[in-house]
């Protein structure tokens, strides 16, 4: 009798599935030292040289029915002392998801990675830059979707439906690093009369053949990237925001061999842009990519490290009305993976400009500590810039940054 | 018997007796490694599928401890090396980072690790297969999928370890970025499961030992053991390996097994 009922108990836990519930995330302070005093460049601003700020991601996910049920919510804060623009908060994630066989669905706030390069992600297109936190274009705003994927022996089908539309993330007027002409964020315009409301809708397929992964996309709707239309403000030179619709395609594909990683980013995008001579918005067409390959050296010197070596080229052909920094660029990284027990690593990046002459470096190093810590440090510089391109702004930005993480 | 032999000609057939007879012998020795192989391997077959939770402890020579957290899922496909998912729960700055391994017989494996920060699935170079696994003294390819195929084999002797009756056998691997000349593998003779394995490194110098400890057997037919432990000789680092949870025949499937689950693994 007492072996049936804490058998019949086993198997209705076994049956019921009880819902898991997990709460994880981090606590972090933000040091950012900045090596040159700022440019006098804008009235009103008092921008500093040491940036503290701290900030919280935490992460509540439940799910039940053998794990084809879930909803997953997280949320980021974070406190600068001196740029009201940074100090801001994110619902990064927010939603229920149920799989079905072969079907999967997503409805709520969420985050989609599409892409294979390194220096830049021009594939990535579903959820806005979260800009203020990093000028690396890897923080992202939580974007609201519908997303219905299906998969078959031959790839992967997404859909996507994404009814609201977030606005890009812009440092305060006392923030740093700061460009040239300061960006408003206050006033952003839309070529939709629908502004942040207009339904955008996206597609991909994914598939492979043997050691050939690829992923076709379409997306139409609001252009994440916006715009900058020049504007006086307070007599100040300003720059606003402006968010065409436009229609992208684009490819992503990877090719893997037993020692090389080549990469492969193709976008073709119709949009509009700022022109100058006749000071207005005309329509435009352009077509950028990203295309290289990574290397690794495992255990160099005999050690048990591992040495990537990564190297990519940049290009976009407006050539010198690109918004994008990257019109005509190469990208060296240096990936060092220590594979110790503190998970050590450290990045070094250079990307030159071969229209223009620049140079910009970027180093990351981390490390874990106390089992449940980890610092990381970032620096970048922009050397070298030239003053006719936009990075020219930065010349007196180069920063260095440490984060303190307690992870839980 | 009717034959004058002269002495030197007694001489010379004996030489080309022996000439034939030590690559016979050597034959021997390498059907028979590969025979106690593909015994070995025959009686872990027809699991279908498998999944654990491991600790790993991290020790290094001044005593220092670092654990970590792994839950793994195995898909046995007939005919091929193993499908297997590893998710990470501890350390905590890494939870929730998956990896997702196609091993293959002949073929360099594939890998994918999925980042959750980025939500982003990166299909890997399969190369480092000697680098160590997550800072361990385990090598990738120390735990991936043992497909008779990834070695060539050797008999060596019979021996009594700590009492268990076992064959010595030595494997050679065939894969080319292996970080090993050699492993000596004591197996079991009445189980035919692994007691202890040592590893030599490219320098054919003794790198590790791996010992397995609290075997037991599940479903009446697979040995797993409890406790792993590898002890790297060259650095005095070690790393035991606990394992809980043994659960086989989950109903698992080839979808549990791709990129999309990969992006799902809790």
């Amino acid at each position: 009798m007492k072996t049936r009922i804490s058998s019949l108990l086993i198997s209705t836990l076994i049956c019921s599935s009880p819902a898991v519930a997990e709460w994880s995330g981090n606590f972090s302070l933000q040091n950012r030292y900045f090596f040159h005093s700022p440019l006098p460049l804008i009235e009103d601003s008092s921008q500093e040289q040491y940036y503290p700020s701290v900030s919280s991601e935490v992460e509540y996910y439940t799910d039940w029915d053998n794990q084809d049920r879930s909803i997953t919510i997280k949320g980021f804060l974070r406190l600068d002392q001196y740029d009201v623009e940074r100090t801001h908060g994110d619902l990064r994630e927010f939603y229920y998801q149920y799989v079905f066989t072969d079907w999967e669905l997503r409805m709520g706030i969420s985050k989609v990675y599409w892409g294979v390069t390194e220096a830049q992600h021009l594939v990535d297109i579903i959820n806005q830059n979260d800009a203020v936190e990093n000028i690396d274009n890897e923080d992202k705003l939580g974007q609201p979707m519908f997303m219905l994927s299906r998969e078959l022996d031959s790839g992967t089908v997404n859909v996507f439906v994404l009814p609201y539309f977030r606005e890009r993330t812009f440092k305060g007027i006392d923030g740093r690093p700061a460009t040239t002409s300061f960006i408003d964020s206050n006033f952003a315009s839309y070529e939709s009369s629908k502004e942040q409301k207009h339904i955008d809708y996206a597609a991909r397929w994914f598939s492979y053949l043997d050691d050939l992964e690829y992923g076709l996309s379409v997306f139409s709707g609001t252009s994440r990237e916006p715009v900058l239309l020049p504007r006086i403000i307070n007599s100040n030179n300003t720059l606003t925001p402006y968010y065409p619709q436009m229609t992208q395609f684009a490819l992503d594909a990877q090719l893997t061999t037993e020692e090389w990683l080549y990469k492969l980013e193709l976008i073709h995008r119709d949009w509009q842009q700022f022109d100058f001579n006749q000071f207005k918005l005309v329509d435009t067409r352009f077509t950028a990519l990203t295309a290289g390959f990574e290397y690794t050296i495992v255990g160099i010197m005999q050690s048990y490290a591992d040495l990537g070596i990564v190297m990519e080229y940049l290009y976009d052909d407006r050539d010198h009305e690109s918004t994008n920094l990257f019109q005509n660029d190469v990208m060296l990284g240096l990936r060092l993976a220590m594979n110790d027990s503190d998970s050590s690593e450290a990045l070094l990046g250079i990307i030159y400009d071969m229209d223009y002459y620049e140079r910009a470096v970027s180093l990351e190093a981390k490390r874990r500590f106390m089992g449940n810590w980890t610092a990381e440090l970032e620096a970048r510089f922009f050397s070298n810039t030239n003053s006719q391109s936009i990075t020219h702004g930065l010349r007196h930005e180069d920063f260095l940054q440490l984060d303190l993480s307690y992870h839980f | 018997m009717k034959f004058n032999i002269s002495t030197s000609l007694k001489y010379s057939l004996a030489i080309t007796l022996n000439l034939l007879l030590i690559p016979a012998a050597i034959a021997d020795d390498a059907a028979r490694g590969l025979e106690i192989a593909t015994e070995t391997d025959r009686r872990d077959t027809g699991f279908i599928d498998l999944t654990a939770e491991m600790v790993m402890e991290l020790k290094n020579k001044q005593g220092q401890t670092n654990t970590r957290q792994v839950r793994v899922k195995t898909l046995e496909v007939e005919g091929d090396g193993d499908k297997g998912l590893s998710i990470f729960d501890t350390p905590a700055d890494i939870k929730g980072t998956a990896s997702l391994t196609y091993s293959h017989a002949l073929k360099p494996d594939e890998q994918w690790l999925y980042l959750p920060a980025l939500k982003r699935v990166k299909r890997i170079s399969s190369k480092n297969k000697s680098g160590p696994f997550m800072g361990s003294e385990f090598a990738y390819e120390d735990i991936s999928s043992q497909e008779i195929e990834k070695y060539t084999y050797k008999y060596i002797k019979d021996e009594t370890l700590n009492g268990i009756d076992t064959f010595v056998i030595e494997r050679y691997p065939a894969y080319k970025f292996s970080g090993y000349t050699r492993q000596l593998v004591w197996i079991n003779k009445k189980e035919y499961r692994p007691e202890k394995i040592d590893f030599y490194d490219r320098k054919n110098v003794l790198l590790k030992t791996l010992t397995y400890h609290g075997y037991q057997q599940y479903l009446n037919q697979f040995w797993r053991s409890d406790v792993m432990k590898m002890v790297n000789h060259q650095t005095g680092k070690s790393t035991t390996l606990t394992w809980k949870n043994y659960q086989f025949k989950n109903g698992l499937t080839d979808s549990d097994f791709n990129r999309n689950s990969l992006k799902r693994a809790r």
